[in-house]
């Protein structure tokens, strides 16, 4: 299905992130936006807010992120495409929600302009360190599908790509961008509506007393109908059956119920090769592979760059999808390379889930940044450097020195390595 | 009787109206959750709004419950989100009514924030509360709603807070509609709810309930029909009360009745206005 060009402000702007995704958000559809004001992801609102109205859209600021995506939901139950937009300590108030969202198969979109943390942090730098938070944030078991713009362009894009697979596998599906991608200025082009595919709402179409609300497709991802529609729904965030209704274990009533919670991971991971998009570049003959997402990805290019000048093979994988996790690709490449370097804003998160796919065959090397701002490309080179260099298995994740880390902790207390 | 055929005879008035086939329902013996759905129910029967156009919706609790048992789009959220849950179903489509039916509890005091929002904004619903003073489902805690000097598991030498008086917070918070019923006033509450279903805007009814697993038990109250003999005696009807005087202590006389009935610009009548222009801020 092609945009509508009603949603479409088609041309070539100069904007910053948060205002592409505004417009990104509009463009795929979206019809509803409860959120609730928070740096640095404001101007994402206020765009949509701006925008919304003549293309039938509905904007409101609620009393606080609890609210913000307790109506999402709401409004996504409703038949409309939804999102919400927050930063770090909205984030956090939301995550309650995000399990309701995983288990009634709410189709919405989370923003999430990560700023440096933890608690109120620096609310108007960067930061990458809500990604483990992104994926275990709620408890118990879901699974979610998190993408990391790194340009406003990208925001504008893969804000239109979030809602395409939100409404594909009904799950909360997260923007994690950062204030740097949010806050910086560059080219976006919005094409016209006729380039723009977004996926429609998968409508059930079927015999309306034979509907489950539950009952999964082929793809285990179960058609949907809309609150007003006469089905007498009952969608409830307790454990339920193809119905709806409440059940607490598998041989209930002494027949076989099939538990939401399995087919909410499956429906992720069996499909995870479609969800998941990345990209690679220069790993032929690649000794050390740069695992990078986000800002962190522009960032170690020039890395790479420098690395590569001095004479070292180095392949650049980029994640876009980050959850589901590419762990296929990870331990494929594991078994060709010498080792991986991760940099990230943060002190360990996704170097973790590489070490993990790694399985002990390549070394796995993170390059920490504390947050509030980006890293010094010369760090990344280093770390290059030291990876194509080592020559004996370290069985642990080795945190580069970076040359801020050491002036700032220099004879404080002692770094690992 | 005898000219009726079987299927006939089985069928109750409200069968259209409850999920028959999650009866039979959690809730003990003497409690008035269920009073407060069948006059629910009634109230719906009574005043013949389009059900398919008619969404409930409940947080967690023992009237959390509710929205599971009543045949209409149900959604049962997470604690104390079932009023900003609704904003969001009425907001992406102004056609539906939603009715949020929770506790006391679940509300006021965890959804505390919502409640006083939505009834600012005046998002069209009705907010139905079964206030039995206490948290039932976790075992007999206090609430934001136990009267003072009241026992309950969290508070074993009386409680020391004092309650919040729901019809006053929603008076004062702009709602369109209060009204205050116990679980013995079934035809009245019926009514109300009948009454309050039409009436666009932010309407509250609050329902006295009895709780006879924990409220009344810790405080040595009896059951539930000795909490109903309460009721009838020291309840009294004043209709447009003021709702400043509507304070409930522990074994007071309950003021009950139909507080507040006024017309405000609901949320969607006033975004709409000003987004058409017909309505300008004076500068």
């Amino acid at each position: 299905m092609k945009a509508n060009p009603r949603d479409v402000n088609s041309g070539t702007y100069y904007m910053d992130g948060d205002v592409a995704a505004g417009y990104g958000a509009l463009a795929a559809g979206c019809r509803f936006i409860g959120g609730y004001p928070i740096t640095p992801s404001t101007e994402a609102a206020e765009t949509f807010a701006r925008i919304a109205p003549k293309a039938g859209a509905v904007f409101i600021q609620m009393e606080d992120e609890l609210a913000s995506i307790a109506s999402v939901m709401g409004a996504s139950w409703s038949g409309v495409k939804t999102m919400t937009i927050t930063s770090g300590p909205g984030y956090s108030l939301m995550m309650e929600a995000i399990g309701l969202g995983a288990m009634i198969e709410a189709p919405f979109v989370i923003l999430n302009i990560q700023r440096g943390g933890p608690s109120t942090g620096v609310p108007t730098k960067t930061g990458q360190a809500d990604m483990m938070q992104a994926r275990w944030g709620s408890h118990g078991d879901y699974e979610v599908i998190a993408i990391c713009p790194d340009s406003p362009q990208e925001l504008f894009d893969y804000t239109i790509k979030a809602f395409n697979l939100a409404e594909k596998y009904r799950c909360p599906v997260m923007i994690m961008s950062d204030e740097c991608v949010g806050h910086m200025s560059e080219k976006v082009v919005i094409p016209p509506a006729e380039e723009i595919e977004i996926e429609p709402r998968r409508f059930y179409d079927g015999p309306k007393e034979k509907y489950l609300p539950f009952k999964p497709d082929k793809d285990l991802v179960p058609k949907m109908v809309k609150a007003g529609d006469g089905y007498n729904l009952y969608i409830t965030g307790l454990v339920h059956d193809e119905k709806g209704y409440p059940v607490k274990n598998q041989m209930e009533k002494g027949k076989r119920q099939k538990l939401p919670t399995r087919r909410l991971v499956d429906k992720i991971r069996l499909n995870a090769d479609k969800i998941i998009e990345l990209t690679e570049e220069g790993m032929d003959d690649a000794e050390v592979v740069v695992v990078s997402y986000g800002i962190s990805y522009r960032v170690a290019i020039r890395g790479i760059e420098i690395a590569r000048g001095k004479g070292i093979k180095v392949g650049h994988l980029r994640l876009i999808t980050v959850w589901p996790f590419p762990d296929k690709k990870i331990n494929e490449l594991a078994s060709k390379v010498k080792a991986f370097v991760v940099p990230e804003i943060n002190y360990g998160q996704i170097v973790f889930e590489v070490e993990r796919c790694s399985h002990g065959q390549a070394n796995v090397v993170l390059v920490p940044h504390g947050g509030a701002g980006v890293h010094n490309p010369d760090d990344i080179a280093e770390a290059i450097e030291y990876a194509a260099k080592e020559k004996k298995k370290v069985r642990k994740v080795v945190e580069w020195k970076t040359r801020l880390e050491k002036f700032v902790f220099e004879g404080g207390y002692k770094l690992n390595k | 009787m005898g000219t009726l055929k079987k299927a006939e005879k089985d069928i109750h008035p409200m069968d259209n109206l409850l999920r028959m086939d999650r009866i039979p329902h959690i809730w003990c013996p003497g409690c008035g959750i269920g009073t407060a759905v069948t006059a629910f129910a009634a109230g719906l029967a009574k005043a013949e709004i389009d059900l398919k156009k008619t969404c409930i919706v409940s947080g967690i609790g023992c009237t959390g419950r509710v929205a599971g048992y009543v045949k209409l789009d149900s959604f049962h959220t997470t604690h104390g989100r079932g009023i900003a849950f609704a904003t969001g179903i009425q907001v992406a489509n102004p056609d539906l009514k939603v009715i949020v039916f929770s506790g006391d509890g679940d509300l006021i005091s965890i959804g505390g924030n919502h409640f006083i929002h939505a009834a600012r904004r005046n998002v069209n619903m009705l907010v139905i509360c079964v206030n039995n003073f206490i948290y039932a489902m976790t075992g007999g805690q206090v609430a934001p709603t136990t009267p003072l000097a009241t026992y309950a598991t969290t508070s074993p030498f009386g409680c020391v807070e004092p309650p919040f008086n729901i019809p006053y917070l929603a008076d004062s918070s702009g709602a369109v509609y209060v009204a205050r019923w116990t679980a013995l006033h079934v035809r009245r509450l019926t009514n109300s709810i009948a009454e309050a279903l039409k009436k666009p805007g932010f309407s509250v009814i609050e329902v006295i309930s009895p709780c006879a697993m924990y409220y009344s038990r810790i405080n040595r109250l009896g059951d539930g029909l000795d909490m109903m003999k309460f009721y009838h005696d020291n309840t009294e009807i004043r209709h447009g009360e003021d709702t400043k005087n509507l304070d409930i202590g522990f074994q007071t006389k309950i003021i009950v009745g139909k507080f507040v009935d006024r017309e405000r610009p609901t949320y969607m009548d006033s975004y709409n206005e000003w987004l058409s222009g017909t309505k300008k801020v004076e500068k």
